[in-house]
């Protein structure tokens, strides 16, 4: 892909539009956050150098100003990922009530291991650190939902709605 | 004994999310009053005289972070709210946006009418996107209604509120962090002095607030600060938000009236219901992850043997040696069985990955240990590695730019502090299993 193909449609364009105004004449950097998850929303879920050029190009900033943001924190996908990106909290709280449990049991029925991608690309297993879900431990995070107090079955039920779905999972 | 309600005095109400429920439970009352009867400094007394300390865990009076705020001609000020909750054990600061978002869009508006804010911000943790919307939403409401906007309630008051994601980092609940992040840049915090209150978002006057501080305004002004610091005990006034979780039969956020004993907060059913599986209590982080652990004897009784409260003060009676702190309210339970050394791995795994890594004794801290407590866990320890450990943290403690090195350090000097015994058990046991591997020449058995 090069640059040129790279364009936000109409709506994305209008909420660019409303996300710059939020900041002060000149200040617009501001904007970086809110547009990279755009940016990852809208192109397949991940960030790839062209479309950091491209947001970079938006808020009238060298590109290195962009990466050097979008390696520093956790929620930006530097690599494709699977198209339900699996986000399991392993702090402490849920650590207690059996974290480790559902990673295993998710890492055996996707027959993947963490990080990995299933082989049709559907699912994808992330380790995280605390989503501030401890309350209603285990948990795990699938685009902007939450997905808590889970236990086996749940866990059998939320895949096969998904698989039933099939649609991108992401936090905007 | 139920504690008072502030916060969440109407959380329970069907619908209370939308503008006009929230009308009909007092809602935008304090704002009323705020804008129609009292001057912007009258709200800062009201809040000094209230005694609120910061809830966002360092404690800090409120009234006293506003009144530092420089106000230099013609610059603006801002108030920017700290919902960057991310301390491994605290959920309240969630709980409150997605039950009651407009109590806090009240609090913002209010305190930044006290301080001459024309433009504010709520910073909200990224993965946080659920409550985004649902922040956003109340805000959308709030400018139809004429409660923000120009002219506010036909005040004159003009004042703008936006929602700013964050991108997934624990160091941006640091003030200075998050500043640097919502000016689109990596968050690194900033060194300080200058201050926030002087130099702040884009170099302008600043006051960064937690999202629990900045609600408990709306019942300061309505009831007035002398009614919230009859609340509570000594300089601990008013209510606090303390989120449960762990080993316990009721896990929640809990508004509880600063005092409450931990004992009855921990097995009283008005709170967390007992331990979970009727087992006994081993140990409480009680302020989230950063505050020191205590065993079962210290948290219920201070070394002094007199019970232990739920105030700032009585946490952390005796210093760390024998006490802990309030912290962001972030109560962590462990029952009996509980590996405080595997728990303490978790904690030591999630500073390794949010040290933002400028200061070199946290980056390469955080990461020691980390390696440290797993070769301890994998049964390649030496007792020397629990000493080696007790220094690597002493040498964070105090020497970073922002407190992520002493949240780091903390945790692991406590677990050591009280619980050295079972370090020497995860080495010894292994130990002895090697030996008797290597006398009967079973080496080539599958790890135990």
């Amino acid at each position: 892909m090069t640059t040129e193909e790279i364009k936000f449609n109409d709506a994305a364009q209008h909420k660019v539009q409303e996300i710059l105004a939020q900041y002060p004449e000149g200040k617009q950097k501001s904007a970086m956050l809110p547009l990279l998850h755009l940016a990852q929303a809208e192109f397949d879920g991940w960030l790839s150098p062209s479309v950091m050029d491209y947001v970079a190009s938006i808020l009238n900033v060298q590109p290195i100003e962009v990466y050097e943001v979008a390696t520093f924190y956790s929620m930006f996908n530097l690599k494709p990922t699977g198209k339900y990106l699996i986000e399991i909290c392993q702090t402490s709280s849920c650590w207690l009530c059996g974290a480790e449990d559902i990673i295993h049991y998710l890492e055996n029925k996707l027959e993947i291991k963490t990080g990995q991608i299933t082989k049709d690309g559907m699912f994808q297993l992330k380790r995280v650190e605390c989503l501030g879900s401890c309350g209603t431990a285990p948990m795990f995070q699938i685009g902007d939902k939450y997905y808590e107090n889970l236990t086996f079955e749940k866990i059998d039920s939320i895949l096969e709605e998904l698989r039933n779905e099939n649609k991108r999972s992401t936090y905007v | 004994m139920m504690s008072k309600k502030l916060l969440l005095k109407y959380d329970h109400i069907p619908g209370i999310q939308a503008l006009d429920v929230y009308r009909k439970h007092e809602g935008y009352s304090a704002l009323e009053k705020a804008l129609k009867s009292m001057q912007p400094d009258e709200v800062l007394e009201e809040v000094k005289k209230s005694g609120l300390r910061g809830r966002g865990g360092a404690g800090f009076p409120t009234g006293m972070k506003w009144s530092f705020l420089a106000k230099p001609e013609s610059v603006p000020r801002y108030l920017v709210c700290n919902a960057d909750e991310s301390e491994p054990g605290t959920f309240k600061d969630r709980y409150l946006m997605e039950r009651i978002p407009h109590l806090l869009i009240e609090g913002m508006i209010v305190s930044s009418f006290a301080l001459g804010a024309k433009t504010s911000y709520i910073y909200v943790r990224g993965e946080y996107f659920y409550i985004i919307k649902i922040l956003q939403n109340a805000i959308k409401e709030a400018y139809a209604a004429g409660l923000l906007g120009k002219n506010i309630l036909g005040s004159g008051f003009d004042l703008d509120l936006y929602v700013q994601p964050g991108g997934g980092a624990y160091i941006c609940g640091e003030e200075t962090a998050l500043l640097e992040s919502l000016e689109g840049k990596r968050g690194n915090p900033r060194i300080k002095p200058p201050f926030p209150a002087v130099a702040g978002l884009w170099g302008c006057p600043t006051v960064v607030n937690n999202v629990e501080t900045i609600a408990a305004v709306v019942p300061i002004i309505n009831d007035g600060g002398e009614a919230y610091a009859k609340i509570g005990v000594g300089k601990s006034t008013g209510t606090k938000l303390i989120s449960a979780s762990g080993h316990i039969n009721k896990p929640g956020v809990y508004e509880i009236e600063l005092g409450v004993p931990v004992e009855e907060f921990i097995y009283s059913d008005a709170y967390c219901g007992g331990i979970k599986n009727g087992k006994k209590l081993k140990a409480v982080v009680a302020g989230g992850s950063s505050v020191p652990i205590l065993p079962t004897e210290l948290i219920l009784k201070t070394a002094k043997g007199e019970p232990r409260l739920m105030t700032y003060e009585s946490l952390s009676d005796g210093g760390f040696a024998t006490g802990t702190m309030l912290g962001s309210g972030g109560f962590i339970v462990m029952d009996e069985d509980t590996s405080i050394v595997k728990n303490l791995f978790t904690f030591a795994r999630f500073y390794r990955h949010e040290s933002c890594g400028q200061c070199s004794p946290c980056r390469e801290g955080t990461s020691w240990m980390e390696k440290l407590i797993k070769r301890i866990l994998d049964g390649n320890g030496k007792i020397s590695d629990i000493d080696l450990l007790w220094d690597v943290q002493s040498k964070i403690e105090g020497k970073t730019i922002c407190p992520l090195g002493e949240a780091a350090a903390w945790p692991v000097a406590a677990a050591i502090r009280h619980f050295r015994p079972e370090f020497e058990a995860y080495i010894n046991q292994h130990n002895t299993i090697k030996e008797v591997k290597h006398y009967y020449r079973l080496n080539n058995l599958a790890e135990v």
